[in-house]
């Protein structure tokens, strides 16, 4: 993403998903030293590689699965559950809470719960995609699979709603090779070894969410406020609560976020820019979208 | 089938249903600006509540392992030096085995 743009606090009138930073970037043009809602076309400074942006970004993320297999097996899954996780539900975040909860013999149920809530994001990006790359019919059911936020962030970084569609499905099918075999790789190997911890593995759950959540974290006070908020609900009623339940507890920070913080940007103003900015987006360079990726 | 088969089938069926559903609905009905900010904030809480928990919680009770602290810091370190995703979760992996091999429990 742009240098500058994590900064800005006017980044926060941007209601729409925000997967990765570098299509959120080129959302603003630059104002008096400040960035604003864009507002207008601006130029695309190099041609559209939505190929090989895709491909770049699917295997420098992909491979992370290694560390959702080992992570997964050291939890108690098994192989094969672990490979379904990243073959059916294929959304990082989701399978690393998951494995979580069950390492630490917690409610299946509440861990079930508490990853399916964390996949609802993808609903947003499934609209916003859907805008664009139009999907009908039955083709809709294998789209959705790919709904995540890497192909989300390489899609709307396309110029053009061709490109868009190459983007897409090659940061799916990259992404998702790369992550299936990375998880039975990573599964397969942790297998082998003795103690996961040590190993460090139990640090690669708390590191990964960290690492996913970070960008967010940068992008406004309001993000920080409700990780500091939901954390601390969670660890308060640790003891109280069935393992699990706590981190489901911490969707009511999200919602005191959503309520206290209401987006300025509800204006036709600042929707129309955001749709009429489609497509002026640089595409983020391969393999520098840095640490926000879920599929991880 | 276990429970366990169960629980990883649910969550693959129920994340399934939400991306499906994006792409299905009709663009209006989530398009309100807080819904989509509470949409925005619930990976927010639920990753930081996640990462806290799993850092300094076993079961129901508290588990400050200095080794796995050790390696959270490290990967605060890492994501402030715009360390990529990978690179991260290597170094709190490794941090934390290296104390743990020292003998830092």
């Amino acid at each position: 993403m742009p240098p500058g743009a994590i900064r800005d606090r006017h980044q926060q009138v941007d209601n729409s998903p925000r997967p990765m930073e570098p299509m959120d970037g080129g959302r603003w043009t630059v104002d008096g030293g400040r960035r604003s809602a864009n507002g207008g076309p601006r130029t695309a400074d190099r041609p559209p590689r939505p190929v090989r942006d895709g491909v770049g970004l699917g295997l420098a993320v992909g491979v992370s699965g290694v560390a959702f297999g080992a992570a997964a097996v050291s939890s108690g899954l098994t192989v094969w559950q672990a490979s379904a996780l990243s073959l059916l539900a294929f959304t990082g975040a989701s399978q690393f809470a998951l494995a979580g909860v069950i390492a630490s013999g917690g409610s299946l149920l509440a861990g079930t719960a508490g990853a399916i809530l964390l996949g609802s994001r993808n609903t947003l990006y499934g609209l916003r995609l859907a805008e664009i790359l139009r999907p009908r019919g039955l083709f809709r059911l294998p789209a959705a699979l790919g709904v995540i936020d890497e192909t989300t962030a390489v899609t709307l970084a396309q110029p053009d709603p061709a490109a868009a569609k190459k983007a897409f499905t090659a940061t799916f099918w990259c992404l998702y090779l790369t992550w299936n075999l990375a998880t039975l790789g990573g599964a397969l190997g942790a297998g082998r070894i003795g103690s996961p911890q040590s190993f460090g593995l139990d640090v690669v759950g708390p590191a990964a969410f960290l690492a996913l959540i970070w960008p967010r974290l940068k992008a406004g006070r309001t993000e920080r406020l409700v990780a500091l908020a939901g954390a601390a609900l969670a660890l308060a009623t640790t003891s109280v609560l069935p393992v699990g339940v706590p981190v489901i507890l911490a969707a009511t920070a999200a919602l005191a976020g959503a309520l206290a913080s209401p987006p300025a940007q509800g204006s036709p103003a600042a929707a129309s820019s955001r749709r009429a900015s489609f497509g002026l987006e640089e595409a983020p360079a391969a393999g520098k979208t840095g640490p926000g990726g879920d599929a991880t | 089938m276990t429970a366990t088969w169960i629980a990883v089938l649910a969550t693959a069926a129920g994340c399934y249903a939400f991306k499906l559903a994006g792409l299905t609905v009709p663009q209006r009905i989530l398009a309100a600006p807080r819904v989509r900010r509470f949409a925005e904030l619930v990976p927010v809480a639920l990753l930081a509540a996640l990462s806290a928990v799993q850092t300094a919680t076993n079961g129901q009770a508290f588990d400050l392992d200095p080794a796995r602290l050790a390696g959270l810091g490290a990967a605060v370190v890492a994501l402030v030096l715009r360390a990529p995703f990978l690179l991260v979760i290597v170094v709190a992996a490794a941090t934390a085995a290296v104390l743990r091999a020292a003998g830092v429990s």
